[in-house]
């Protein structure tokens, strides 16, 4: 079943069509690379999942419940966009972490936040921070970082930054877990440590979206490869047929680049 | 010189009285201006731009024009031309004055530097707090906040050495600080006259308090180092 479904986006700016009418789906646990030349729209399509755009048209459902449809206003509500973002994670191409946190407090900060909006948080304050650490400390181990747990951003390296942002969106436990070029900041020997991690998230069936440019680790992570190219999906399926026997002339050129190295 | 030491604990004394007055000036101001120039930053950085025009107005006609003409028009102008004297008579009066005159003053100034620090906060942690299910209050106060302090200590700490010395300024509407109280020895007062030595004296208040000013704003600089 499909956990997710996006059915006919369309996002400009300024009168510059990006995005003209996407529209796939995700079954729960399945991994979808989308590949692509810079400026075909994959960062914007991830921008607009995680609401960080609004989309000009179109529908975005999680779990068959509605997020956003273009034709209902009621969807589109400022207050009610926020909890919607929850269904989503983004790990960013500039990691994005909080400076003045350490790699602990950087995971633990947007869960202790939401913690104080249940009913029972001033009941179980201590019990409840004691959980969101110890999850908290159980991800960045799970990232290789239990020696790191208390440095600052500054103090680590861009690949420890980088899982240290994939442990902080993993602690909000999302339906599905973006990746926007999580490798195109670091150099070739610290892409291979993320690329580790999220390869170790897709054998535990973890809903992922990455666009990456590391077109080799898209074939072998993916279920599915999507091939993007100025703003409409060109090319979509098996990442063995997309790679090996694609069926447009674009895709061919787009990839014949890289295996030229 | 002898004459000088007799007078010393005289002169001193009233210094001290003066200083207090300059103290009293610069942290009220600073009290004030903090906050409201945070708030002028957010206006004149809102979307609503009727409100964004109406405080760069107010910023550029304040910082455009000198402060002892601000100082003299706020406190002569409601009782002089509009016979309705605002601030009230006596010493109280013009520190009511002198204080507005110097919030508003510097409002104007932090805003400008709290703009620049606001501005300076990348983009892609307000996306990271949203992406990350934080409400624009929470990502104001617990992510970019300290973050644009540690931007504006620098620019701030300047602002606030020159608010010490500008607090002088007060004097043109006769407010008892520190300057007033040394010019008094000149005209005469408490059995010392034509001395003129007291008001030269008065730069030692300001250096040694600067000094120290420096010395706390240099600790807060370094404390807040330990991120990038």
């Amino acid at each position: 079943m499909a956990i997710l479904e996006v059915e006919h986006i369309c996002k400009s700016f300024n009168r510059t069509e990006i995005l003209k009418d996407i529209s796939f789906s995700l079954d729960k646990g399945q991994v979808v690379s989308i590949i692509g030349s810079s400026g075909s729209g994959k960062t914007t399509l991830l921008r607009c999942l995680n609401f960080l755009e609004t989309p000009d048209r179109g529908v975005i459902r999680v779990n068959n419940e509605t997020l956003f449809d273009s034709a209902d206003p009621s969807t589109q509500r400022e207050s009610t966009i926020r909890k919607k973002r929850l269904h989503f994670g983004l790990v960013f191409q500039s990691f994005n972490l909080f400076p003045q946190y350490t790699a602990l407090e950087n995971v633990m900060l947007a869960k202790e936040l939401l913690a104080k909006e249940r009913p029972d948080y001033k009941s179980r304050k201590k019990e409840i921070h004691g959980e969101i650490r110890i999850q908290a400390e159980g991800l960045l181990k799970q990232m290789g970082l239990e020696k790191r747990m208390n440095n600052y951003p500054h103090q680590l390296s861009g690949g420890q930054c980088q899982r240290v942002a994939i442990a902080r969106a993993l602690a909000l436990q999302p339906d599905i877990l973006c990746f926007d070029e999580p490798t195109s900041a670091l150099d070739p020997e610290l892409t291979g440590e993320v690329l580790k991690v999220i390869k170790e998230l897709a054998d535990q069936n973890t809903t992922m979206i990455i666009v990456t440019h590391e077109m080799a680790f898209a074939r072998d992570v993916a279920n599915q490869v999507i091939f993007m190219d100025d703003g409409y999906i060109l090319e979509q399926g098996d990442p063995k047929q997309v790679f090996e026997n694609p069926r447009e002339e674009r895709t061919k050129q787009f990839l014949s680049r890289f295996t030229q190295g | 010189m002898e004459q000088i030491v007799e007078q010393m604990p005289i002169v001193i004394h009233s210094l001290n009285i003066g200083f207090l007055q300059t103290l009293k000036l610069f942290f009220v101001t600073l009290i004030g201006a903090f906050p409201l120039g945070l708030l002028m930053a957010l206006g004149s950085t809102s979307r609503f731009k009727p409100l964004s025009w109406v405080i760069k107005l107010v910023i550029w006609i304040i910082r455009g024009t000198p402060l002892m003409i601000q100082l003299l028009i706020i406190y002569y102008f409601p009782g002089l031309v509009l016979h309705n004297p605002i601030w009230g008579g006596g010493e109280g009066g013009r520190f009511l004055a002198a204080s507005f005159s110097f919030i508003l003053n510097y409002s104007c100034y932090f805003s400008e530097i709290y703009r620049g620090g606001i501005q300076g906060v990348p983009v892609g942690q307000e996306e990271a707090g949203l992406v990350l299910g934080m409400t624009k209050t929470q990502i104001f106060f617990r992510i970019k906040l300290l973050q644009v302090i540690k931007r504006i200590v620098p620019p701030m700490s300047n602002e606030i050495i020159t608010l010490v010395k500008d607090t002088s300024l007060a004097r043109i509407i006769a407010l008892q600080e520190i300057i007033w109280a040394g010019q008094a020895f000149m005209k005469g007062s408490q059995g010392i006259s034509g001395a003129i030595w007291p008001l030269f004296f008065t730069a030692v208040y300001y250096l040694i308090f600067n000094g120290i000013l420096t010395i706390l704003l240099g600790r807060l600089e370094k404390k807040l180092d330990y991120f990038r």
